[in-house]
């Protein structure tokens, strides 16, 4: 929308020493892992407006389709809490295996994929009978999971494992498995569903494979100058709707990896809070929030300009972060 | 319940294997039990149709038999450094039935070095390629200096010797088992950190004691720290138990450490654990302890959750019942090393493993928040040290401010050009 981005931009114009506020107030969660908390950021206000008690130890976080849930690993309770948007009150929780940290939502809205770190299994939960329709064997330590824009193919990382797992959503069966970097920690895939990219935390890079041949088509490296190599490490990746730009964290760095797709080149390194590991986009695209753990705050990205406009003080050891169009 | 065991005492627990009492020398087979379960429930692969590849790794652990320890929650597991072992065969086979390799693990212990020796070379003339070592320190030569013209690679667990990774290194053997310099130059970078500078060295009368506190001058003396007094602790304490004794430590511990000019902190070099525990909260001034008991550097830490290392930790306990020493750790590390090199180059012959597993491009996740790689110049594994009390981690070094042009880890023990070890310098 044309319009909005002009006026979108005009505020931003006239809040000079402001923060770029999004003209749209959307609503950011943030789950807080050493807090027990899920902080509700206005994205208009770039405030804290409430902070709510879950679980214990929440980690991933996604809304979904109709947005109506907002679902929370609560890793130390192994299941996934499952609160209702509009109330801000926990419906009910769901089976997930133990220890979960990351999920993903079917694009379709339903099953729900989550990867259960200690038992080297993905489980697949329908959400609303709130019955396990699978468990998947992969490696050790499965963490990330990625999802095709089509639903198809389930991208599942293992940590200890170093490979991206290629699963069919249908069968439930590994079709392959690629080799990547150490510790892969995110799987994400282009909005165009032509590549995946796989951040490996402990080898200091991103893999973009092609989940039809499953080849390996480039490794992103990172240089920044006065950081050690060991402490570039990448975690959360996310990319911008027309699919242009990619968004990476880059952990103890304190730094977000701006990189054009075309070219993989990196374009710019952002400075934001301390050991960043998840990135959400507004749905406009216009901000992106960053989940800063040791610093225990949130930076705003203002991703038009490519700057960071504001840091938001949250609870210790922010974790995971989604966005709601309401 | 704290179980902690410093690293720096890896060896006074495992050299008191609970197999000792049966007199007889035990040669374990243990096949991937892991491996068997998991073909059942093998999920398909593209790459079934390549032959399988098999890579046996042989666990050689050397019976000492020594005094037991001050504390009952140090008594050493019978299966220490043999549980770190079975997890990462586990590991390894759970990559390894995605790429069509298998691990399998053979153990042999309780055997004089000797025994062990002529042991371990024979099962080498019969293929293995791959030896780990829970052994002393001249063991590891004399396998060494055996096995020179082997295609085989030893992966030293145990022994924290510097003299094994500089004067007498040799070619065939890396180093999971950190050395003495790198574990005191640990306790010094947060010593100094700290900003407690003035030490009271206290050293026991062994000669591993003697060989810790000059690991630890030589840290005062790069990082800073000052050793204002140093003592040799020489009392005969008698038996480690009796019914009553407190009454006499609680007098002895105090005269002991009586009329040492002003410190901050009192480094202890006690590394088969015979009077380092009865040194706090007993001291003549009211002073920390550090060294090895107090807070004590080590490659593990049983109640270490930072970097993943939740799973992982979680992962031991189920398979011990028991929560995991630094020399389950250091075996983990030698093990999984050959299965990350097996993965990488999908070979499993051994030269092929070997020249991987010494490269610039080998890389280990292992936990500890980087990750770690073998020096070039001598075989010793690159590894960040954690600093712990008997419950809890505290910090981690190297510290803050502490800086190297390459890597930060080389801040820890001899760096490159201070090495004397030759073996490594002609390939």
């Amino acid at each position: 929308m044309p319009s909005a981005k002009r006026a979108a931009s005009m505020a931003l114009a006239a809040a000079l020493t402001f923060a770029a506020p999004s003209l749209q107030a959307y609503t950011v969660y943030v789950t807080n892992e050493k807090d027990n908390t899920v902080s509700v950021i206005d994205s208009s206000k770039l405030e804290v407006i409430k902070t709510l008690k879950v679980g214990q130890r929440p980690r991933g976080v996604a809304l979904t389709k109709d947005e109506k849930w907002l679902l929370i690993c609560t890793s130390d309770d192994n299941n996934v809490q499952v609160w209702d948007t509009e109330t801000l009150q926990l419906v009910k929780t769901l089976p997930s295996g133990p220890d979960p940290e990351l999920f993903i939502l079917h694009p379709a809205g339903n099953p729900l994929y989550v990867a259960n770190e200690d038992d080297n299994l993905i489980t697949v939960i329908d959400i609303g009978s709130n019955n396990v329709v699978a468990e998947i064997p992969v490696g050790v330590e499965p963490e990330g999971l990625g999802i095709s824009p089509d639903g198809s193919l389930l991208v599942a990382t293992s940590e200890t494992t170093n490979m991206a797992h290629f699963i069919d959503t249908t069968s439930h069966a590994i079709i392959d498995n690629v080799l990547v970097d150490s510790r892969p920690r995110v799987a994400e895939f282009t909005p165009d569903g032509t590549q995946v990219w796989v951040s490996t935390e402990i080898g200091g890079k991103v893999s973009v494979i092609d989940p039809k041949s499953r080849k390996i088509l480039a490794k992103i490296g990172f240089e920044i100058p006065g950081i050690n190599p060991d402490a570039i490490q990448p975690v959360g990746v996310r990319m911008t709707r027309n699919g242009k730009l990619a968004f990476v964290a880059l952990g103890p760095a304190n730094r977000v990896a701006v990189i054009d797709t075309a070219t993989f080149k990196v374009e710019k390194y952002l400075l934001v809070g301390q050991r960043v590991w998840q990135l959400a986009f507004t749905p406009d695209d216009k901000l992106l929030f960053t989940t800063n753990g040791a610093s225990s705050d949130v930076s705003v990205i203002d991703v038009e300009r490519l700057r960071v406009v504001r840091s938001i003080k949250v609870g210790r050891y922010p974790w995971g972060v989604v966005v709601a169009r309401h | 319940m704290p179980t902690f065991l410093p690293s720096a005492a890896a060896r006074r627990l495992s050299r008191r294997v609970g197999l000792g009492a049966l007199g007889v020398w035990l040669v374990l087979v243990l096949v991937g039990l892991a491996t068997t379960l998991m073909a059942a429930t093998e999920p398909s692969t593209k790459s079934g149709a390549a032959p399988r590849q098999a890579i046996a790794i042989l666990l050689a652990r050397e019976r000492r038999d020594l005094p037991p320890p001050l504390s009952l929650l140090d008594m050493p597991a019978a299966n220490d450094a043999v549980a770190g072992a079975e997890l990462a065969i586990n590991d390894n086979n759970t990559t390894g039935r995605f790429l069509n390799q298998d691990f399998a693990l053979e153990v042999v212990q309780d055997l004089s070095a000797d025994a062990l020796v002529t042991e371990v070379a024979a099962r080498v003339g019969q293929g293995t390629s791959f030896v780990v070592l829970d052994v002393r320190p001249q063991t590891v030569l004399a396998l060494a200096d055996r096995l020179k013209d082997a295609p085989v690679l030893l992966l030293n667990a145990a022994a924290t010797d510097d003299a094994l990774r500089e004067e007498d290194c040799r070619r065939n053997v890396v180093h999971t088992a950190p050395s003495r310099s790198m574990l005191a130059d640990a306790l010094a970078q947060y010593l100094v950190w700290k900003r407690w500078r003035r030490w009271f060295l206290v050293t026991g009368p062994d000669s591993a004691d003697a060989a810790f506190a000059a690991a630890v001058r030589r840290g005062a003396k790069r990082f800073g720290g000052k050793i204002v007094q140093e003592r040799t602790f020489n009392l005969d304490l008698g038996n480690r138990r009796a019914d009553g004794g407190h009454e006499q430590i609680q007098e002895q511990m105090p005269s002991f450490s009586q009329n040492v000019p002003d410190y901050d902190v009192l480094v202890v070099a006690d590394e088969s654990g015979q009077f380092g525990d009865y040194l706090p909260y007993r001291t003549w001034d009211a002073r920390p302890v550090a060294g090895t008991q107090g807070l004590v550097p080590t490659s593990w830490h049983p109640a270490l959750e930072q970097w993943g290392a939740s799973q992982f930790q979680n992962r031991f306990v189920r398979l011990a019942n028991r929560s995991m020493r630094p020399l389950d750790y250091n075996v983990w590390v030698a093990i999984r090393s050959i299965g990350e090199a097996a993965a990488r180059t999908r070979a499993n012959r051994a030269d092929a493993l070997i020249a991987y597993l010494r490269s610039e491009e080998f890389e280990l996740a292992a936990f500890k928040g980087r990750k770690l790689s073998y020096r070039s110049w001598n075989g010793q594994l690159r590894q960040p040290i954690l600093l712990g009390t008997p419950k809890l981690t505290v910090t981690v070094s190297p510290q803050p401010g502490f800086l190297h042009q390459t890597s930060e880890l080389d801040t820890l023990g001899p760096d490159k050009p201070e090495s004397v070890c030759k073996a490594y310098a002609s390939p």
